[in-house]
């Protein structure tokens, strides 16, 4: 395999875990919920993912597959749903909460990993191999590429759809931008749509969680995010918050993850330089958003 | 001699010491509609701009190279959040996401990727004639690290600027009646960015006493979540100083248990100690909610200050 195709590979493999936690990222944002816990939700999924992929019997076969994927899903969906609720009931700013339900889930897989779903020979901080069921089928034969891209791309062309074109999209589009006026026009219970696209958020993180286990990793590691839900912010904002825009902007940051790795190894950068540049890229498009809307107003 | 007690209420007092920094500071940038997510941001940096400060000039020195860390983040919160008016919660996470990762990275420049030799001079606990005596309290609240005596001096300073003086006055009309302080002449934009340097700067010190009067050395991250905490913290001291740092005593109490319980020995898992404080911290939030005011113009971006 030639360093190029070796390359881009490597950038799909990393994009897919960013592009489906950009996509729940820019669900929340759009329904002006500040969802900073992707990264959580990501950890809840990949965990219920490798326990159902621990546990499942061999006899059902594929079906194992789906049922981590599913598992995932409802995991990082509970995840978001205690930050929706302390939201809803307590008026809790979910980005501090989320925040704290992040470090929760980090210590609470850590937990797990030396505890109770850690490997037989309890040597090594990790669950054992998930069954050969639950593996993601690979995309491109002798590649690690793997079938959660296809299934990345799915999904942020359907959220795209259901956001443009679906009633829902359009409550949670309206309660976003502005949740008095999304009242008054009548019929948008605005708490009820902005708790829903919460959870729907956490449970599109958890499957990019269970998309890592049942693809990448095939088992559940400590740290086994290395920030996923914070780049996704980047990743979400490049995109403009538009489902399909994310799955470039998710391709990029892929790209840009994948050098960072090789200039640490090869040039001694650290890779920590890819959070820097994604800092700069938020506050880039922020700032730019910002100069422009002032340049209007003032025009007027 | 120190019976258990005294131990845990040290604990206590040395873990909240740096939350009780960094909360002070986020309390007065809040008073003026300011909500300050970067902070976080300004912990990393004074963490790693003590310990350039501390090798170079001594460990004051390193306490004011972490201020000056803390307040250059800051800078670039109000830049965006301030003069441009963007979003304070995303320009909050970019600079979190900035400083994080700008200190991985120039610490390794700096120290190699090996990095962890390093001697930083650090601060031992300096115990005050008769009040450390105090039965019980005294040991804990009065033989520690004097960064802990400089918070202590803070608190009524600050309450006295905020609730005593024009200055004070003119901060909190901004974060309660923005329309009316600008009518009375208060320049909005300028208070607002002033005490923004103010809170980074008192969270550049909250990094540095975690290197200098605890830990020793840098490590990457090592801010863990403490800004955030320590935001939570402002809700629960409900947007007083005095309240401020008597939060951060609950917190620094969260924190010094697992001390406690390790020192006793427990067949508990280590990490339910470790996740503690940020359990504690989801339930001060939703116990202390339809108690407390915010100020009324929190977070508002959408406010032309002048």
């Amino acid at each position: 395999m030639s360093q190029t195709t070796a390359f881009i590979v490597d950038t799909l493999v990393h994009a897919t875990p960013l592009m489906i936690t950009g996509l729940a990222v820019a669900i929340a944002f759009r329904a002006g919920i500040w969802n900073i816990g992707a990264d959580g939700q990501f950890i809840a999924g990949a965990t219920a993912a490798a326990w159902i992929g621990v546990s499942a019997p061999a006899t059902i076969g594929w079906l194992a597959l789906p049922l981590a994927l599913v598992a995932g899903a409802i995991a990082g969906g509970i995840w978001a749903a205690i930050a929706a609720w302390l939201r809803s009931r307590f008026a809790v700013l979910e980005v501090i909460s989320t925040i704290m339900l992040n470090f929760i889930a980090t210590y609470g897989a850590s937990y797990l990993v030396r505890g109770p779903l850690q490997e037989p020979t309890h040597v090594f901080p990790q669950t054992s191999s998930i069954v050969a069921g639950a593996h993601m089928p690979i995309l491109i034969s002798d590649t690690r590429l793997h079938w959660g891209f296809i299934l990345g791309l799915l999904l942020s062309v359907l959220t795209w759809y259901a956001m443009k074109y679906s009633a829902t999209g359009f409550r949670i589009r309206a309660s976003g931008m502005n949740p008095f006026a999304a009242r008054n026009a009548g019929l948008i219970n605005v708490p009820r749509v902005t708790s829903g696209a919460f959870i729907v958020s956490g449970a599109i993180a958890g499957i990019a969680g269970g998309v890592e286990v049942c693809g990448v990793t095939f088992a559940l590691y400590e740290n086994i995010s290395p920030g996923y839900g914070y780049t996704a912010i980047a990743v979400a904002l490049l995109a403009g918050l538009n489902p399909l825009g994310v799955i470039g902007t998710g391709i990029l940051f892929g790209a840009l993850e994948t050098a960072a790795g090789t200039m640490q190894r090869n040039a001694g950068i650290p890779a920590t330089t890819a959070s820097v540049i994604e800092a700069v890229v938020i506050l880039g498009v922020i700032g730019i958003a910002q100069f422009r809307s002032r340049c209007s107003v003032s025009a007027t | 001699m120190t019976s258990g007690m005294e131990a845990f209420l040290e604990g206590v007092v040395r873990t909240a010491t740096p939350l009780a920094l960094a909360a002070l500071g986020e309390t007065v940038t809040e008073r003026s509609g300011i909500i300050n997510i970067g902070l976080e941001g300004s912990i990393i940096a004074g963490a790693l701009g003590s310990v350039v400060g501390a090798a170079h000039g001594g460990v004051w020195a390193g306490f004011v190279f972490g201020a000056v860390c803390g307040l250059a983040v800051a800078a670039i919160f109000a830049l965006f959040a301030v003069v441009l008016r963007a979003d304070q919660i995303i320009t909050g996470t970019a600079v979190t996401l900035l400083a994080l990762g700008g200190t991985g990275t120039l610490y390794r420049l700096i120290y190699g990727s090996a990095g962890a030799a390093l001697n930083t001079p650090t601060l031992n606990p300096a115990a005050i004639p008769f009040l450390s005596k105090i039965p019980v309290v005294g040991l804990a609240l009065f033989a520690q690290p004097s960064i802990t005596y400089v918070l202590y001096a803070l608190i009524p300073v600050v309450s006295w600027w905020m609730y005593r003086t024009h200055a004070g006055l003119a901060l909190r009309s901004v974060g309660e009646n923005p329309a009316a302080a600008i009518a009375a002449g208060v320049r909005g934009k300028r208070v607002q960015f002033t005490v923004v340097l103010f809170g980074g700067a008192l969270g550049g010190v909250s990094g540095a006493t975690l290197v200098l009067a605890q830990a020793g050395t840098f490590v990457e991250g090592m801010s863990a979540g403490r800004g955030f905490i320590a935001i939570a913290i402002v809700v629960l001291g409900r947007w007083n100083p005095l309240g401020t740092v008597l939060a951060a005593l609950i917190f620094g109490a969260a924190s010094a248990l697992q001390f406690y319980f390790q020192a006793i020995g427990t067949n508990l898992p280590y990490q339910l100690f470790l996740a503690f404080p940020y359990v504690l911290t989801l339930i001060a939030l939703a116990a202390t909610h339809g108690r407390v005011s915010a100020p009324a113009a929190l977070g508002r971006q959408d406010l032309e200050l002048e």
